[in-house]
């Protein structure tokens, strides 16, 4: 299975209105590396040409992407306000 | 507009830490506030899928019986996987499990089990309240007093960071550093719909008992393992990666976890089941070695998750008892001790007393083990290798195992006095 199907199994409610993570594309273009693009989960980290594409609708809210990003191109990460993000049924 | 509100404790996340904690003072006269960011407690919680129930009891005499668990563990097996091939080793003894009063452990679902018990400490008084993300901690000279929740400052006598692993509270009191990708692993899982008979049948289980499966050579050579847990009905598979030596891989993390599903050995178990949840999350394998010099300053303590009580031995994974038993030694501590001040180092006496530090330090040595690279792909095509030669019957004069043995450390790129080194390292570590 690919991860977007994964992810459409999970019950997301997505604040809209503010995003829980940003990032700024052009400390990451600068970035050599690009862990992000290998290690979250939900591979919500893209690559467009040199630019890193990013979606937090998915977010699984792990901390993978923010424990590896090197060159703090991840320039907000938080979890997201109270009733947002993931809702695990199972866990 | 800003409310103040005040309470002799507030523990921010309503994880099993947070909740024996809750449950321990609550029990105790002590009012109590538990905030949780998820909707439910449990909501935002992944574990892999096992409790020893030991911490439970320790919690409250009984606790264990009536708890919202899954299956109890009767099989306790390890698998072996190179390419295709596997070695399966599973522990069953009839009587494992049932002497003791309760069952030693059971599989779990957290979303199930946290809310659970965060109903049992709401039934001795606690106030749990979901939905609300703490920003941040409330200081008055050097103490901390309270916390930020959006509009609101909600003040305490003391409070108690149980917000995980990723612990942002903590890092912001400055108590833990920001977690290095050395120290923590990144673990993925899927929850797997099947019948509760098949899963019995193909895990040749009674009712009610169950299997626990730890993996070893499924992670392409990165420090790491996969895990299987049977619930009631469903089956919990995951993989866990140590996040820095993945970070240096090509494969993205699902990709590796996908092609562990469909190995010819595990697929057949999960096989017609419905994949209906995909989770994440991070875990400590940090260890007593670098555990927080001072899990505490004044007005806060942290506990569970977010201090690093997880133990991997390789064979042993635990975490959700460490965290229930550190809830309790920081709840004893704040009964003890009135003032916020000289709470700390009480909390620190009741992790030793409870025997939580000391269980800590007597398995630091399997980290050892565990950082020798070998064991996560030479070791496992070793292994795998002399199986296929013991079992190979071709008509032909068989080699002598002594040859064949030679001439498979050889091609896994390995040497005999590697081979020596590791097991000399691994006998002193344990």
């Amino acid at each position: 299975m690919e991860a977007p199907e994964l992810l459409s199994l999970n019950k997301f409610n997505v604040n809209e209105k503010e995003a829980h993570i940003v990032i700024n594309k052009e400390i990451c273009a600068q970035c050599q590396d690009k862990p992000c693009l290998i290690v979250c989960p939900a591979a919500l980290y893209k690559l467009d040409k040199n630019d890193i594409i990013f979606d937090y609708a998915g977010c699984l809210e792990c901390g993978t992407c923010r424990v590896v990003c090197k060159n703090k191109g991840i320039i907000k990460w938080e979890y997201p306000k109270g009733t947002f993000g993931v809702n695990f049924r199972y866990g | 507009m800003s409310k103040d509100y005040a309470y002799d404790a507030i523990i921010i996340g309503a994880g099993p830490a947070g909740i024996a904690c809750a449950y321990t003072l609550a029990k105790n006269g002590k009012s109590t506030l538990v905030i949780e960011r998820g909707n439910t407690p449990g909501s935002k919680n992944v574990t892999g899928g096992r409790l020893y129930t030991y911490a439970l009891d320790m919690v409250d005499e009984g606790l264990a019986a009536e708890a919202a668990l899954e299956r109890k563990v009767t099989h306790e097996q390890i698998i072996i996987l190179d390419g295709n091939r596997s070695i399966s080793i599973d522990y069953h003894d009839p009587s494992f499990n049932s002497e003791c009063k309760s069952p030693q452990s059971y599989t779990i679902l957290r979303a199930v089990f946290d809310e659970w018990f965060a109903n049992k400490a709401v039934e001795l008084g606690a106030t749990v309240a979901c939905g609300i993300k703490v920003d941040g901690l409330i200081e008055k000279n050097g103490q901390v007093v309270g916390v930020v929740a959006g509009e609101d400052n909600i003040y305490a006598g003391i409070v108690i960071a149980a917000d995980g692993v990723n612990s942002l509270i903590a890092q912001k009191a400055g108590l833990i550093s920001d977690i290095k990708p050395h120290a923590v692993g990144v673990g993925v899982k899927e929850v797997i719909l099947l019948p509760s008979v098949t899963i019995e049948s193909r895990f040749n289980l009674k009712k009610d008992e169950g299997a626990s499966c730890l993996m070893l050579g499924c992670t392409e050579g990165i420090h790491g393992g996969g895990f299987l847990y049977t619930n009631r009905e469903s089956i919990s598979l995951g993989c866990v990666f140590v996040v820095d030596e993945l970070a240096g891989h090509g494969r993205q993390v699902h990709d590796i976890f996908q092609e562990l599903k469909m190995h010819p050995t595990i697929y057949p178990l999960i096989e017609g089941g419905e994949t209906v949840e995909y989770g994440a999350h991070l875990v400590s394998e940090a260890g007593y070695r670098e555990f927080p010099k001072k899990p505490y300053k004044d007005g806060l303590l942290v506990i569970g998750d977010s201090a690093g009580f997880v133990i991997s031995t390789g064979y042993s994974l635990r975490g959700i008892d460490l965290a229930m038993v550190s809830g309790i030694a920081a709840a004893r501590a704040i009964i003890a001790e009135k003032d916020p001040v000289r709470v700390g180092p009480v909390y620190m006496n009741e992790l030793e007393k409870n025997l939580l530090m000391p269980t800590m330090k007597a398995v630091d040595g399997y980290y050892d083990i565990l950082e020798i690279p070998r064991i996560y792909s030479s070791y496992p095509k070793l292994a795998a290798g002399l199986f296929e030669k013991l079992f190979t019957v071709d008509g032909k004069v068989p080699r002598s195992m002594k040859k064949e043995i030679r001439g498979l450390i050889k091609q896994n790129g390995l040497s005999a006095w590697q081979l020596i080194k590791d097991g000399f390292r691994g006998v002193k570590s344990i």
